[in-house]
């Protein structure tokens, strides 16, 4: 691992990883002392990032570094949640995992096999939910398993369990439009999960709602997670969320994103948003990451408009 | 409500004025025909099923230029928004033939397909490709992005992506384009229709002309008129409507 790994003490007696080790194998099995050290090969961890670089060309001709020797190993079933400030490059990787863009070099290993293009393993939710609104909810659920070529008794099955699943069943025949923003976000979470896959990778998926629906959706997805053990990699510029909501909080700086460092959060679950200790551990995160966030105010106020980080050439 | 009533005393005055002049006999009736001379051609022309076949003939033919029109013009809008390259080149083409009236293509397509139907689709097909090569064009780049991430990111791939996200998030972007084009087929196949023995509309109209029978050829324009409204108000209204009550947006008028 390129960067420093800190383990900020934040130890208490934790329900959560021994459940955690206890799913994801013994081959994956780390003992909770030796976690912070963990070398874990990016062959045998669930999600694998291999000195992942991204560079691309900004309308004025430079080369701009976005993503810098990004390593990261994931074990199966882990919540992982990864913090930076606007611009750090963090939802770009979200979307190299996913296999929408392509990094310039290095690898992103799924159960030790390279990443190629999109693939229904790895789903992405994104902050605009992405939801179609010319179908209806039940439509957009069966979507992924329509594609997959699934048999439409058993999508009319499986649509019905993930809608009871994120408490939608009524609304099955709902379009888009005539939602509200948590539920428009939960059918996002509906339609991920109805493909079955083995990770999610959320892009600030909580970002736009009101604070109450984000406290229920936390609960819920940290339900969700416990009930189907997949993989969550969780992007977000919430520090309280990450710790809310995470194993893991991986810290990126401010560009070229590079690991800043890494907090294993030891707190046992469930927790709130207003917990003390939730807020401590964000505190001490906060300071890891005053000076990125500065630099990248600075960086914006100097520049006037806010770069775009994600690279362009979308087909 | 006070829009229609508008709307109806607009259409009452226009009519009475030309009730009044033609009263008036200002002009003779073969230069200026009379609203009841045209409305016993109208009535000849249904009873004896002139118009009616006539009507069925273009419709027929229009339908299916424009069916291939549009087929045709996603496809290549769709490669044209899609790849820089064919933007540069064939993109800038077709802006540039959009200024040809598609007419122009006539004695070539004679010569092409010969006196048949074939000559007449290609016109029409010439007409309205260019606006919904545009329209998609625009469309899919108005489209948010996010749409075709998501598909890609749920396992649609190639003509599955296309089919089940591309167009149908492209359709409220595009259904202006497709109504400007279906414009296009129409006048395109009246135009062909009047250039040779075709038995469409555009041929009946030429024969008012060819026994100078003016209020025959009014009559004809008018059903044209009447049809071109009704596919504009019911088909593409209907579908504006549909997309909007599906997609949530608010009616532009």
């Amino acid at each position: 691992m390129s960067a420093k790994v800190q383990n900020i003490a934040l130890r208490f007696p934790d329900p959560a990883d021994s459940r955690l080790s206890g799913r994801s194998g013994a081959a994956e099995e780390v003992s909770p002392a030796a976690q912070s050290q963990r070398v874990l090969s990016p062959v045998t961890a669930k999600v694998g990032l291999r000195d992942i670089c991204l560079s691309y060309r900004t309308h004025s001709g430079q080369d701009l570094l976005a993503l810098d020797r990004i390593n990261l190993q994931l074990r199966a079933g882990e919540f992982v949640c990864i913090v930076g400030p606007s611009g750090c490059g963090k939802s770009t990787l979200l979307h190299l995992i996913a296999g929408l863009h392509q990094q310039t070099s290095g690898e992103v290993l799924v159960d030790g096999k390279p990443v190629k293009g999109p693939g229904t393993d790895r789903i992405m939710i994104f902050q605009e939910h992405g939801l179609f609104p010319w179908l209806t909810v039940g439509q957009n659920v069966e979507f992924g398993m329509k594609m997959k070529g699934i048999s439409g008794a058993e999508r009319e099955e499986k649509t019905r369990h993930y809608l009871r699943l994120v408490h939608l069943a009524k609304f099955e025949k709902s379009y888009i439009h005539q939602l509200s923003g948590g539920m428009r976000q939960r059918v996002a979470i509906a339609r991920a999960l109805a493909t079955e896959p083995d990770v999610l990778l959320m892009d600030e998926p909580f970002a736009a709602l009101d604070a109450q629906t984000r406290d229920l959706l936390h609960d819920e997805l940290e339900r969700i997670w416990y009930e189907t053990g997949c993989t969550i990699i969780f992007v977000t510029h919430n520090v309280r969320e990450a710790v809310r909501l995470g194993d893991r909080v991986i810290l990126l700086t401010f560009r070229p994103g590079r690991v800043k460092s890494e907090l294993t959060v030891g707190l046992p679950r469930p927790r709130h948003l207003e917990d003390p200790l939730v807020a401590r551990a964000a505190g001490q995160i906060l300071d890891e990451l005053r000076d990125e966030i500065n630099r990248s105010l600075e960086v914006e106020y100097a520049e006037g408009i806010k770069p775009k980080v994600r690279p362009g050439g979308e087909p | 409500m006070k829009r229609a009533v508008r709307n109806i005393l607009f259409y009452a005055a226009l009519f009475g004025l030309w009730m009044i002049l033609a009263k008036l006999k200002v002009w003779p009736p073969y230069l200026f025909p009379t609203p009841w001379g045209v409305w016993e051609e109208l009535c000849g022309g249904f009873k004896d099923l002139t118009y009616w076949i006539a009507i069925v003939v273009s419709m027929k033919r229009v339908l299916i230029g424009y069916l291939i029109s549009v087929a045709l013009g996603m496809l290549l809008g769709l490669g044209i928004s899609s790849n820089q390259f064919l933007e540069e080149t064939i993109g800038g083409l077709l802006v540039s033939l959009q200024s040809l009236p598609s007419i122009c293509w006539w004695p070539l397509a004679l010569l092409w397909f010969g006196l048949s139907q074939n000559a007449i689709l290609f016109v029409v097909i010439m007409g309205s490709l260019l606006s919904v090569t545009l329209a998609m064009e625009d469309g899919r780049k108005q489209m948010p992005k996010i749409f075709s991430q998501a598909g890609r990111n749920l396992g649609a791939t190639g003509f599955k992506l296309f089919w089940y996200v591309l167009l149908p998030a492209s359709l409220p972007f595009i259904v202006s384009g497709l109504k400007q084009g279906w414009a296009f087929a129409w006048r395109s196949l009246i135009t062909a229709e009047m250039l040779y023995m075709s038995m469409g509309l555009g041929q009946i109209l030429m024969m008012g002309r060819d026994f100078s029978n003016m209020s025959a050829v009014v009559a004809v324009m008018l059903v044209i008129i009447a049809i071109g409204y009704i596919v504009d108000g019911v088909v593409f209204k209907g579908m504006e409507r549909h997309l909007q009550n599906k997609w949530g947006l608010t009616p532009a008028t």
